[in-house]
């Protein structure tokens, strides 16, 4: 799992790549956590086109980025789901709660 | 049976050890209560560390591939294996990274249905302590917090999910058929 960091204007967006999983789902946390809570960036925007598969705690992890977002008054944006990482979403009933998006140029006009 | 070594995130060397049976498949599928050796497809050992799910996750995808399941199907039992492991390194052995856990994969038949439907048996078996009864109840869906998916996408994605504790082992069955109505959760 690789995590990288592009700054936009107010908007960071955080590039995965690899697999959210129990192994790695805890830096894609920390991550996102250091950008909403101790940065305030008032949006934050996450990059999922390279990654496969996400787990629960790969779930887990986003839904406490969202709560974070909402908390701080910022925004949290998802793009470039997998059909697995959808289909877990889905599972979750979850995929509404999100703001999520096709691809950058989307979720950046957004 | 070939041990496969990769390092893991602490630096030290891990083994999988990994047994195929080529050959075995539809020739001889066990029945319920039959030895575990009839049908075997595959049989996994590793240790319990996080950083193997994505090899564990590779090898359940060629086999669900092999089996004739659907991707969707595919993607769903790689899904309840994943959760199943994370589960044990989690719950049973609390994060340790050097517990053993053990996977047999098997063919079997539901004997049940006039035309018997074929499906994929998985084994997970560990040596942490009794899982407790409220540890398998799941959390409502509508609350929007994190944690507490797992069990769900296992049921989700299963026709059976079962668990049994006997000579100190935690044994949980996952069953997949080929095409197949849902079951419910049995303890």
């Amino acid at each position: 799992m690789q995590i990288s960091r592009r700054q936009l204007d107010k908007t960071t967006i955080l590039d995965l790549s690899g697999d959210i999983d129990l192994a790695n789902s805890p830096a894609v946390r920390k991550a996102l956590l250091k950008e909403l809570r101790d940065n305030r960036t008032p949006r934050v925007v996450m990059n999922l086109s390279n990654v496969r598969y996400i787990d629960s705690s790969g779930v887990a992890s986003l839904v406490e980025g969202l709560k974070a977002a909402r908390d701080v008054g910022s925004r949290f944006i998802l793009f470039g789901l997998s059909t697995s990482a959808r289909e877990v979403l889905q599972l979750s009933r979850l995929l509404k709660i999100f703001e999520v998006y096709d691809n950058e140029e989307q979720a950046l006009a957004a | 049976m070939t041990p496969l070594r990769r390092r893991s995130k602490a630096g030290g060397e891990i083994e999988i050890h990994m047994k195929i049976l080529h050959g075995t498949r539809r020739s001889k599928p066990k029945g319920r209560n039959g030895d575990l050796s009839r049908g075997l497809l595959l049989k996994l050992e590793l240790p319990s560390d996080p950083s193997l799910l994505c090899a564990v996750r590779g090898a359940v995808e060629r086999l669900t591939e092999s089996f004739g399941f659907s991707a969707p199907d595919c993607r769903a039992v790689t899904r309840a294996v994943d959760e199943a492991l994370t589960n044990i390194i989690r719950h049973s052995y609390n994060g340790r990274p050097d517990r053993p856990i053990e996977m047999l994969f098997r063919s079997v038949h539901d004997a049940a249905t006039p035309k018997a439907s074929e499906g994929l048996e998985i084994l997970l078996c560990d040596r942490g302590p009794s899982i407790k009864r409220a540890q398998l109840c799941m959390r409502e869906l509508e609350e929007v917090r994190p944690g507490g998916l797992g069990l769900h996408f296992i049921q989700q994605s299963m026709d059976i999910v079962e668990y049994k504790r006997a000579n100190g082992t935690n044994r949980l069955r996952l069953v997949k058929y080929v095409r197949a109505p849902k079951q419910g959760v049995n303890s």
